[in-house]
């Protein structure tokens, strides 16, 4: 067995490649990344915002929405549709766990506050999408308010959906999550403009260095 | 000031990538020097008994006849009584502690089809079940996911694992009772986080949802099935590890590493959790289930055809190739994203590497069945895993394409890149183990598979189910990327354009789930001695039949054992 040679070779072999690999993709990100800090602009989430926060994330939100407009000179349609300037990391610095995502099966939302601060329209939206975007396959989220019958009571949220959706005798109101969960995607802003230092520009990706969006002012995004 | 803001970026990140490839050389050429390649084509024959090669071998063939041993060739290879001995006792010693993993397995296999299909159907109906909270979209995808990956793959994975190390190291599996209560550690901690993203409780990462509570019982229940592979190891009886052994022992490693890292809680913080995050989505494939799925493919594709792997050489040096440059590629997830344009790069140029791995791979396991058709047709383990095998190369090809920024510009956040996901994790590694455990079962309970039909069935709802999901997806995932990068159309157009798609995913992914239904059926059928016995006993095929009175342990009894 000569002292089980393989073994040694394939556990340390196995052990070199995992580091590596960790060095790489966590320990140097987290190294160059710890040092970020939040713009002045940007403000921590307010309670109700990190528990609407927690509604997005617990309903799975990110599964089809993203939170990273990419840079123009990647790709130009992120900015033209009004998703805004490309994010950089310090964008995130209030993020404790990353909703970055992998789909848009929906449009991007990182600047879903910008573009559309209504209360009222992201109630309706969330009880019944269609009723706003006619051909959207976001699900409706009924469970997320209370159907009243008869006129609301002091102290509920009521949703004023258009006429056509509206039922006769009917109140919609909203539930305490769906009121934090338009909170939260109210507070997503990050339309205010970065200053381009080196550190932030190490941490947008994109190919072509020469020019980049911060250098530009920031996209309308209303 | 922060020293990194002092270095140049284009600096930065060629002196990163410099650095790494430095450390991989030095590693490469350690290696080399400790011998990690100085293996004989030898090794490849370490599968089989002195004058086995030539016998094929697949419990789920039609035993009655000869038409797999003819596809193959003529042979008078046999097994000796002692060396009969050998491989019957080594199939009892993982047979209960296997069967434990396929059957929890099964389960999860039907669970987390049904979460799919119904996932599915929400996408183009979207009003459909919308009344509770757990039957959300955004909840039943993840238990979807969840119950597929830790509950089917993992456990088939490690079932299928378990069975062949005995095999591999012609040794007794010891250490069984951890077996049992891994297994079961796994499989309360998968129900509770199962039932915890119902409820809407989630660390929120994708891949990464279960709370992290009920985590460090996973990582405790994969540690403790983990254990077997060591002990088994250190009481080997082989000289020389088989390439199988290298990629089990390697992920079994690595997986409880990666897996107890990224659930640290209160470590990761804003994009540097994405950067974590998909370290360890890409590393489940990469050093999980990849490694597992090729370890069967490279130990049945042999052993089935009694032929030994073409090159031997070629399967090591394709192993450490893919642990290195795999553990790497991560990155890719988050091209345009707000992360360092090194790490990003990095990852797309091992992403392209990986063609060199699953190159080895394909010219293998190519030149191994050599166009052998016939044996392909009349063996259902070949048949699951040859065209597993050939899907793995498919996948992984399209992967290191869609890592290329051209590329990903227009996959990136659409359904082709779902499509992808799946050519992986089923294309490859799901029919892998389907094939694995039409293998392994007949010799765990010591009876043939009751209905032949229910195989073909399988087989072609499967087949035909999946090629019309990933093709459909492909298509629809394609033309929802080319949509959503013309500004000059609305964002709601590249939403209808998947509809007709999405409704083809619906019916391939029902044929799936009709398949995986028959399947679990059969399992269950053959687990229960089903339908009628059948002499001789699949156990020893037909060339062998005057060694059985001489083995010691004869079917009979092992089936009563």
């Amino acid at each position: 067995m000569a002292g089980h040679i393989d073994e040694r070779k394939l556990v340390s072999g196995a052990l070199v490649i995992i580091a590596i690999a960790t060095l790489a993709l966590v320990i140097m990100p987290y190294i160059q990344l710890k040092h970020i800090k939040a713009p002045d602009a940007l403000k921590p989430y307010t309670d109700v915002q990190a528990k609407g926060r927690q509604v997005y994330m617990s309903l799975g939100c990110v599964y089809c929405h993203t939170q990273q407009p990419r840079d123009p000179s990647f790709a130009p349609a992120d900015a033209k549709r009004g998703w805004g300037r490309a994010s950089t990391a310090a964008d995130y610095a209030y993020d404790q766990v990353h909703l970055l995502g992998t789909m848009r099966t929906g449009p991007d939302l990182l600047n879903i506050g910008a573009r559309q601060p209504s209360q009222d329209w992201h109630l309706g939206h969330l009880y019944q999408p269609r009723a706003y975007t006619p051909g959207s396959i976001m699900p409706a989220f009924p469970f997320l308010f209370i159907e009243r019958k008869g006129p609301a009571k002091p102290g509920d949220v009521v949703v004023n959906l258009p006429p056509s959706y509206a039922k006769p005798g009917i109140t919609i109101v909203a539930t305490t999550d769906a009121v934090n969960l338009v909170e939260y995607m109210k507070s997503l802003d990050r339309t205010y403009p970065i200053k381009k230092t080196i550190a932030e520009s190490l941490t947008i990706d994109k190919p072509n260095t020469a020019k980049t969006s911060a250098d530009e002012p920031a996209a309308e995004t209303k | 000031m922060h020293p990194f803001s002092m270095i140049d970026n284009t600096a930065l990140i060629l002196l990163l990538a410099f650095s790494i490839s430095v450390i991989g050389l030095f590693v490469f050429i350690w290696s080399m020097s400790n011998g990690f390649f100085n293996t004989k084509q030898s090794g490849a024959n370490i599968i089989f008994a002195e004058n086995e090669i030539g016998l094929v071998e697949d419990p789920a063939a039609n035993q009655t006849d000869h038409r797999l041993q003819d596809a193959a060739g003529k042979t008078d290879a046999h097994l000796s009584a002692a060396e009969l001995d050998d491989r019957l006792m080594a199939d009892k010693s993982s047979a209960i502690p296997a069967f434990v993993c396929l059957l929890a397995g099964m389960c999860w296999l039907i669970i987390g089809s049904a979460a799919a299909i119904v996932s599915s159907i929400k996408l183009h109906n979207p009003d459909w079940l919308v009344d509770s909270a757990w039957l959300t979209f955004g909840r039943l995808r993840t238990i979807h996911l969840n119950s597929i990956i830790y509950g089917w793959c993992s456990m088939a994975g490690i079932g299928v694992s378990l069975w062949l190390l005995p095999r591999l190291l012609k040794t007794p599996l010891v250490g069984a009772k951890f077996v049992y209560w891994g297994a079961m550690l796994w499989h309360v901690a998968l129900m509770c986080g199962v039932t915890a993203i119902g409820l809407g409780y989630t660390d929120g990462m994708e891949w990464l949802e279960m709370p992290w509570e009920i985590d460090i019982f996973i990582v405790i229940g994969g540690a403790l099935m983990g254990v077997p592979l060591f002990l088994t190891l250190m009481n080997r009886k082989v000289d020389h590890l088989y390439v199988s052994v290298w990629y089990i022992g390697a992920a079994l490693i690595w997986f409880p590493i990666l897996f107890f890292i990224a659930n640290i809680p209160n470590l990761h913080f804003g994009v540097e959790g994405a950067a974590m995050n998909w370290w360890f989505g890409h590393n489940v494939l990469g050093l999980w289930f990849t490694p597992i799925g090729l370890a069967a493919a490279y130990y049945f594709i042999p052993k089935v055809l009694g032929r030994p792997i073409y090159s031997y050489n070629l399967s090591l040096l394709g192993f450490w190739c893919l642990a290195f440059f795999y553990s790497q590629v991560g990155g890719h997830h988050l091209i345009g994203g707000p992360l360092p344009t090194w790490m990003v790069t990095l990852s797309i140029v091992q992403s392209v590497m990986m063609i060199i791995p699953v190159f080895a791979v394909a010219v293998n396991h190519h030149m191994t069945v050599g166009g052998n058709i016939k044996a392909v047709v009349h063996s259902p383990t070949l048949r699951f895993v040859v065209l597993g095998s050939m899907l793995y190369v498919a996948a992984s090809v399209q992967g290191s394409m869609e890592a290329l920024r051209s590329v990903n510009l227009i996959t990136h956040f659409t359904h082709y890149t779902v499509a992808h996901a799946h050519l992986g994790m089923y294309g490859f590694f799901t029919m892998v183990m389907f094939g694995s455990i039409y293998f392994i079962m007949p010799r765990i309970v010591g009876w043939e598979w009751p209905y032949p039909w229910m195989i073909s069935a399988h087989f072609w709802l499967v087949s035909i189910g999946f090629a019309i999901y990933f093709i459909g997806l492909s298509i629809g995932g394609w033309l929802q990327g080319l949509d959503m990068l013309d500004a000059s159309k609305p964002f709601m157009d590249s939403v209808a354009v998947t509809i007709p798609y999405l409704k083809a995913r619906s019916f391939g992914g029902s044929l799936m789930g009709l398949g995986h239904t028959i399947f679990v059926v059969h399992f269950f059928l053959i687990s229960l001695r089903y339908g009628t016995k059948k002499e001789p006993a699949v156990l020893i095929p037909k060339v062998n039949i005057p060694f059985i009175k001489d083995a010691k342990i004869t079917a009979q009894e092992l089936k009563r054992g």
